[in-house]
């Protein structure tokens, strides 16, 4: 018992104390400063709008990271669940279903106006448990596949989401002739957030959307880094290792999948509804394969499992997209003498990107630790990778 | 003070049915057109240390696959302590009180020792998706306890403290061995299967290891069930040998009466000309 009682003493012992405190006081000085960005800018400033989007595809990424980076599982249909989102927010706040009138907790001026409309937090939970159940369903024939298997049936599922969503103005699947995603017109407009504390939601000032997104940002860090110290957390890990020996340690790998892939399903979702109400409409077009590999992208370059890796990489790609390559690097072909758009090649600068950073950091920006001794020390019983690294 | 003396029988009393902690009736597994493991029915006393030996290619590892669920049995049932766990999930069989080791190490390579443990006591612990993102008291409390009971287990099999937080891979050979035992003990079993324990290591780490065999079984009064290759760890330690020769079991006793079973002998050595 004595030495029960010594241990937990020890271990904080043991503990470095600064570095620690360092990365908190880090932490801290990153949020005061992401929180306050919006007054450094005008409250319409294309770069708050481009901020608002990367904080977005941060917890676009964040839940990619649950299933490809914690569980190993690689999905390569992630926009699927960007769309079915993107589609709720599309369904329950707009004046898509005419024929209805229903109006909860919304403000007075959607009060009159036809169709569904909901309050935005409310969507936020639908959109969550939507996406989360079509994550289960995703992840049931997957369940017995391994590796590339597991990538070529939800390539497939994104694919038919996306299918869906453009033939969808009549039918589903063939069957009936119901209106469900108003095809290649898409659904607008839909409603803007109306949310107590924060100035009213408009086209012109951007600064609340910003801090939405940022406290939703903030809000799944926490979530994935309790998510990833947890029982549940090493379990994924667990089954990404060996999956045999996790089974045979009592871990139930169906249930543990299925929740890696609904939980990252529910982070897309609820992105999704979000970034359907920044744009004011859900386009079916939006959702195509490209989408899933942008985000399967951000956490490659960030570093596969790694949270902060994950955010760093989706902000810096995000950037990329909407501000470097149409912005500052779109005069550049034609300066030289070349007539061509560089927007045309974004995603051949992507592809580039990677190759350079499969060359020179292979691990990620900021890697995870686990994955970061796979690289360095050649353990994860991969000798493929000790020989590279010779 | 140990459970396994106070309710355990003697090496050589005679065993009754309710005394075994597993027991298999006419356990078969067909591979294709190949019967890897040919009706065998066998019994564990509770408390005891059993081993089950045989040339390579026997069918040992396909036995105990099927106990632990990650084969179904072609047919036959597994009966352990007194529930009908054949075919079960091997998740739900570790639940149980079933743990096992692997003849190729399997740990995992990208965890530290203590983390490895935690992860063998996944099926004892609480916690939900909600309890993970939430962290009440009462999933912080099993957090604690159960990095505590890691290195108390950790240091029980014998690893040096300065190991603990090193990742598994990192560990010497036998060390990883003990760290799979450790894992193993996490879930809490009554019985252990262990898959060729000393496979890799040398004379006196097998005496060793044979040594702590009787400590696993003496002061956690867990049954303890080996595959080995080893004859002077298997005439050490059981108490119980079956033998399994082309899928059949072909002798069972103790050491004595297996080592002067002719068939045994012709199994191992082959026919006298």
């Amino acid at each position: 018992m004595s030495t029960a009682a010594l241990r937990p003493s020890a271990l904080r012992g043991r503990l470095p104390g600064t570095p620690r405190t360092q990365s908190r006081v880090l932490a801290t000085v990153i949020v005061v400063v992401a929180v306050l960005l919006p007054y450094f800018y005008d409250d319409g400033s294309p770069f708050i709008e481009d901020c608002t989007i990367a904080l977005a595809y941060v917890v676009m990424a964040l839940g990619l990271n649950v299933v490809v980076g914690f569980a190993g599982l690689l999905d390569l249909g992630y926009v699927a669940f960007f769309a079915i989102g993107a589609y709720t927010i599309g369904w329950f706040a707009s004046g898509f279903f005419d024929g209805q009138d229903i109006h909860i907790g919304v403000a007075e001026q959607f009060q009159n106006l036809p169709g569904i409309h909901l309050n935005f937090l409310l969507i936020l939970i639908i959109a969550g448990i939507l996406t989360a159940l079509a994550g289960a369903i995703l992840g049931f024939p997957t369940l017995r596949l391994r590796g590339d298997y597991i990538a070529i049936v939800t390539l497939a599922f994104g694919e038919i989401i996306g299918r869906t969503a453009i033939n969808g103005d009549d039918g589903v699947f063939g069957i009936g002739h119901f209106n469900l995603t108003n095809g290649r017109q898409g659904i607008n407009p839909i409603d803007k957030p109306d949310l107590p504390f924060i100035a009213p939601f408009t086209t012109l000032n951007l600064r609340p959307w910003y801090w939405l997104a940022l406290a939703l940002a903030l809000l799944f860090v926490f979530v994935n880094v309790h998510l990833r110290d947890s029982r549940l957390g090493r379990a994924w890990i667990a089954v990404r290792e060996d999956e045999v020996a996790a089974v045979s340690m009592g871990i139930p790998t169906t249930k543990v999948k299925l929740l890696a892939y609904s939980t990252g399903a529910a982070h897309g979702g609820i992105a999704g509804a979000f970034i359907g109400a920044f744009y004011e409409q859900v386009n079916a077009d939006q959702f195509a394969f490209s989408f899933s590999i942008f985000v399967l992208a951000m956490i490659i370059l960030g570093g596969l499992g790694s949270i902060w890796g994950v955010v760093v990489g989706a902000i810096a790609l995000s950037f990329i997209n909407t501000r470097l390559i149409p912005d500052v690097l779109n005069g550049v072909p034609g300066k030289i003498g070349l007539d061509f758009d560089l927007t045309q090649l974004g995603f051949g600068i992507f592809g580039f990107l990677l190759v350079i950073m499969m060359i020179l950091r292979p691990q990620g920006l900021i890697p995870e630790k686990r994955h970061r001794a796979e690289f360095t020390e050649g353990i994860g019983g991969d000798e493929t990778l000790v020989e590279v690294h010779q | 003070m140990s459970t396994a003396e106070a309710s355990g029988p003697s090496p050589s009393a005679p065993v009754s049915s309710a005394d075994a902690i597993l027991e298999t009736q006419g356990l078969t597994k067909i591979f294709g057109g190949l019967v890897a493991v040919d009706d065998v029915s066998f019994r564990v006393p509770r408390g005891s240390i059993a081993t089950i030996i045989g040339p390579n290619g026997a069918g040992k590892t396909t036995f105990f696959n099927m106990l632990t669920g990650l084969y179904k049995p072609s047919f036959g049932t597994v009966i352990f302590d007194g529930k009908d766990c054949t075919a079960k999930r091997p998740d739900l069989i570790t639940a149980a009180g079933v743990a096992r080791t692997f003849q190729n190490i399997r740990l995992f390579g990208t965890m530290t020792a203590v983390e490895n443990v935690v992860v063998g006591r996944h099926a004892r612990m609480k916690g939900s998706i909600f309890g993970a993102i939430f962290r009440p008291p009462y999933v912080r409390k099993a957090e604690k306890e159960g990095e505590e009971e890691a290195r108390e287990l950790l240091s029980f099999v014998g690893i040096h403290k300065r190991w603990h937080d090193q990742l598994a891979s990192n560990l010497p050979y036998g060390d990883q061995r003990r760290v799979e035992i450790a894992r193993a003990l996490g879930s809490n079993p009554k019985l252990l299967l262990l898959d060729e324990p000393t496979a890799g290591m040398n004379p006196s780490e097998s005496a060793e290891l044979t040594k702590f065999m009787h400590k696993v079984r003496d002061e956690r009064g867990v049954t303890l069930l080996l595959i080995e290759h080893d004859m002077k760890v298997v005439m050490g330690v059981s108490e119980q040998i079956t033998v399994i020769d082309h899928g059949e079991k072909i002798a069972e006793g103790d050491p004595q009466e297996v080592r002067n079973n002719p068939r045994v002998v012709e199994a191992y050595l082959g026919k006298q000309g």
